[in-house]
């Protein structure tokens, strides 16, 4: 522990009078403020010169990590490189000092980008419009279940449509959009096989079914076999399909969600598309539609005039209306559009070798760790730590520590929840073979310390600037800003919870 | 193989397809069924070069009148404020741009520090005593702030202020169906909200919602109108501009419940309208209630100090239907740029910097040759009156190298020969006295 020491809080390190702020003081009029609505008490910003300042933030970097820090198998989260190109891109001023009310006429350049963006993901999708308006995937999701509310509104069945059909594979956020959406949540269960149990569905769908949320590959990184029969079971419903776009990344140009049925799409940029994820964003979630539901897409629409160049479209009288400000997260954009330069139709090969690199994991692994669903996978794969952690008592928690200290971000663990012990794997595209050895090296050996050490395991991670945190205690303590003025820092107390 | 992101040899792939006992990639795919399988190439551009997509996005670029190539007075809820190269020094560093959500304390606990810092700041700006993580922007937060009073009053009306941004007015309006609320807009008197008429709109309602300063950039009697909210059993809810908060009250002093804004202007670049971030704050007892990430502190087993994800019950991936919000991904990376430049700011350059914008909005009240389309005070916005479509002016002002500002028109039938003008400290009393010169020149 001793190499990072302990690091004050920002505030920690301010001094009264000291201030980096340069900026010009110009001659003014003075201007005249109702004493009712003037600041009585400054804010206690932190007070530290430049210098300072840059060692402060310099040192909460090194305490984080990214995917240039190493392997980062966060399943589910494609944690892919992301090129540096792209932010040189997004930083030209052209692009970055760009108002967002600037007149179109004088923005074409702009608008050229998000429209070939959008043909762009109608052509990855397979479906036939776009809106780039959506902030994050889960506001994609959303949207796309506020497109499937106005469709059905539009026809008159909204008061029947109430339910929406969602897999227990899938990721949390789907369930909380149906319920931010104002429908009903239907779940489903998943086979033995590790696909939508079919009996299940049918006996679910009906009537009042308004959609199904799907992630396909599933989050147990397995193609939905039978895709063609579910589209068939929910379209003979008069119900509509949604594709939950977080593993779009296994199927680019080999199979797309259009073409298996689906009629509204969502896509995560900052998954499949290398847009930096920036320790919890910015995103940004796209969707796609057929064309059908086209006119509920949110305004404004990006839209070429007969003229070639591209103007911005209000006038759509059915419109959801708007789900973010301005055309959404514009420089998320311009990354997005330029990895996709980059590969062109190649995108395949993308797919072909982030499928590759998770099948030799799951074929290397597998005998050692427990799997549940016995098949090829797609871009991730779901192991268990249930054998662990019956005969060593050692838990998916305790293995994702341990990886910290080999220097690799743990998996995702305990999700999908129908696998006991989860431990979710998605190495991407970007790694080389030498990395997924030295990964499976870790995760073989991290085994043997299961029999041989285990306390070695409970008490993993062993070189970071903490040990495992008490959770339970932030909540109860519920510390949540800097306290200021208190006499004597707690953190140096031993918990009291533990 | 077109891409030098890709480290997999063809050897290596031979190797790896042995291990895994398939002959040919062809092969991984075989649960995809025949009839789902794209049989052609993705009709998209063909693969290009590094150097052949920096030309063409930066042609793309060049074709885009950005802030540098005129004299810009265009404000309306994104600001051309100075960003320090401090700043995107910071942010660039890998260890943040590159990671995910801090899932893994341990290995992240410098983007978990620097948000509780975030919520520290957010909540001495505000006067709040919680703050999220952030949100998407500074319209999806008013959404947000809608579903928090709901849920806490278990009342389904919330009044808006009609001199709310039109773009929060849009989001708030788009997410009401989904979750059953009814929308009141309660008209302007004067370019300011009459508190009478704020009292009237709310009773019954869950959240009364207002911005100070408002759209027209004129400073709302904000004071009475927390406390009209108030006596009508509704959360008062103020949605304010950060930069402002060195020289105006904060929200919580004078009764609000619940602070939310746009973060953009605080050190983050125009970008044609995002990534920036969204703020949320609110008084304690709201806490269970708020949408979004929050980062608390806590100790490790030696006892040391340490930063965590919590409240976490709030939140889908515990909660799944019954959470607060759908909320994952936020905008860290941007309310880290926030956290960056407010703390280079500190409280003498934010109050400085207010000073500042009311000088020169002062100064082009003076020296402007037009009127002023509201008597209320401001603070780094002005509205006038041009006496012809504002729309017609920007056109001709800007052959003439100026952007005068935004026509309030697009949202507000009835202004529309009303200009909206926005004056930051990087507009100096010259550029002032030259967008007088135009303004002179296309009225004559």
């Amino acid at each position: 522990m001793s190499k990072w020491g302990e690091l004050p809080l920002i505030f920690e390190r301010s001094k009264a009078g000291r201030c980096a702020c340069s900026l010009p003081r110009y001659e003014l009029p003075e201007a005249e403020l109702p004493a009712e609505l003037a600041r009585s008490q400054a804010p206690r910003l932190p007070e530290l010169a430049e210098p300072d300042l840059a060692r402060h933030f310099s040192a909460l970097a090194d305490r984080n990590f990214g995917i240039d820090s190493g392997f980062y198998p966060l399943g589910s989260c494609t944690m892919k490189y992301n090129p540096r190109l792209n932010e040189r891109l997004a930083a030209l001023p052209g692009f970055a000092d760009l108002h967002p009310h600037q007149i179109p006429e004088d923005a074409q350049g702009a608008l050229e980008l998000c429209f070939r963006l959008q043909e762009a993901l109608a052509e990855i999708s397979g479906l036939d419009a776009v809106s780039l308006q959506p902030a994050a995937g889960s506001q994609g999701e959303l949207t796309g279940l506020m497109l499937v509310r106005a469709y059905f509104a539009d026809r008159g069945e909204l008061g029947e449509r109430r339910k929406v059909v969602v897999p227990d594979t899938a990721h949390g956020t789907n369930p909380a959009s149906v319920t931010m959406a104002g429908f009903e949540l239907q779940p489903v269960k998943t086979d033995a096989r590790g696909n939508l149990d079919l009996d299940d569905l049918r006996r679910v769908v009906g009537p009042d079914t308004a959609a199904l949320m799907l992630t396909n590959p599933s989050t147990l990184g397995l193609f939905e076999e039978n895709i063609t029969e579910v589209a068939r079971i929910f379209h003979d419903a008069g119900a509509l399909l949604y594709y939950d776009g977080a593993n779009l990344n296994a199927v680019c140009g080999v199979s797309r969600p259009g073409d298996m049925g689906f009629d509204v799409v969502h896509f995560n940029l900052h998954k499949t598309f290398s847009t930096p994820h920036g320790g919890g964003g910015p995103g940004a979630g796209p969707v796609a539609v057929r064309r059908e539901l086209e006119p509920f897409l949110p305004v404004p629409r990006i839209v070429r005039r007969e003229d070639g160049s591209f103007a911005l479209d209000s006038e759509q009288a059915k419109s959801i209306g708007r789900v973010r400000g301005f055309l959404g997260p514009f420089g998320v954009f311009v990354k997005a559009y330029a990895f996709i330069r980059v590969y062109g139709p190649a995108l395949r090969e993308m797919s072909e070798a982030a499928v590759l690199n998770a099948n030799y994991l799951l074929s290397r692994l597998k005998d050692v760790y427990e799997l549940r669903y016995d098949r090829l996978c797609m871009h991730e794969f779901v192991l268990s730590a249930c054998a662990l952690k019956r005969e060593h008592g050692i838990s998916a928690l305790d293995v994702a520590k341990r990886l910290m200290d080999f220097g690799i971000h743990p998996p995702t663990v305990y999700f999908p929840l129908v696998v006991p012990e989860a431990l979710m794997i998605e190495p991407t595209e970007s790694e080389s073979l030498e990395t997924l050895d030295a990964f499976v090296e870790a995760m073989l050996q991290i085994a043997a310390e299961a029999a041989e050490n285990p306390e070695l395991l409970h008490e993993a991670p062993h070189d970071r600037p903490v040990e495992r945190l008490d959770e339970a205690a932030a909540v109860k303590r519920a510390i949540v800003r800097y306290e200021f003025g208190e006499s004597a820092p707690a953190f140096r107390q031993p918990s009291a919870g533990t | 193989m077109g891409t030098g992101y890709l480290a997999l040899t063809d050897a290596d792939r031979e190797a790896m397809l042995a291990a895994i006992g398939v002959a040919s990639i062809e092969e991984l795919f075989a649960d995809v069924p025949e009839q789902v399988r794209l049989k052609r190439e993705l009709e998209l551009p063909p693969p290009a070069s590094e150097l052949e997509v920096e030309r063409e996005l930066s042609e793309l670029a060049g074709r885009n009148v950005s802030s540098g190539r005129e004299l810009s007075f265009l404000g309306a809820g994104v600001y051309d404020h100075y960003v320090p190269a401090i700043v995107e020094a910071i942010v660039s560093r890998p260890e943040f741009l590159t990671a995910y959500t801090p899932y893994q304390p341990e290995l992240s606990q410098g983007v978990l520090q620097a948000i509780f810092e975030y919520q520290t700041v957010i909540c001495e700006l505000t006067g709040m005593e919680v703050s999220n993580a952030s949100g998407y922007d500074g319209a999806t937060v008013a959404a947000d702030a809608c579903f928090m009073a709901a849920h806490a009053t278990g009342r389904k009306k919330i009044a808006i202020a009609e001199t709310v941004g039109p773009q929060v007015r849009q989001v708030v309006k788009t997410y009401a169906p989904g979750f059953g609320l009814e929308i009141v807009e309660i008209p302007h008197s004067g370019g300011v909200t009459d508190p009478e008429a704020l009292l009237a709109a709310s009773r019954g309602a869950a959240a009364a919602i207002f911005q100070q300063p408002n759209f027209f950039g004129c400073l709302e009697p904000a004071p009475d109108l927390a406390r009209a909210a108030s006596e009508a059993g509704a959360l008062a809810v103020a949605h304010v501009d950060p930069l402002s908060l060195g020289v105006l009250e904060a929200p919580g002093a004078y009764g609000c419940q619940i602070a939310i804004g746009e973060g953009q202007a605080a050190g983050n670049r125009l970008s044609f309208g995002g990534p920036h971030f969204g703020f949320l704050a609110a008084k304690k007892e709201l806490i269970r209630r708020m949408p979004g990430r929050i980062t608390g502190q806590t100790v490790d087993r030696s006892g040391r100090r340490g930063f965590v994800l919590t409240f976490q019950t709030r939140e889908q991936h515990i909660r799944r239907e019954k959470a607060t919000s759908n909320i994952t991904t936020n905008q860290s990376l941007c309310a880290l740029a926030g956290l960056v430049y407010l703390s280079w700011l500190g409280p003498k350059g934010l109050r400085e910097l207010g000073e500042t914008c009311l000088g020169l909005a002062e100064l082009a009240r003076q020296t402007l040759p037009v009127e002023e389309a509201f008597a209320a005070p401001s603070f780094k916005e002005i509205a006038v009156r041009l006496g012809r479509p504002a729309e017609d002016v920007v056109r001709e002002a800007k052959k003439l190298g100026v952007n005068p500002g935004y026509p309030l028109g697009r949202d507000y039938p009835g202004l529309e020969d009303v200009l909206l003008i926005a004056l930051t400290e990087k507009r100096s009393p010259a550029d002032v006295a030259r967008l007088a010169e135009v303004l002179g020149e296309v009225l004559a």
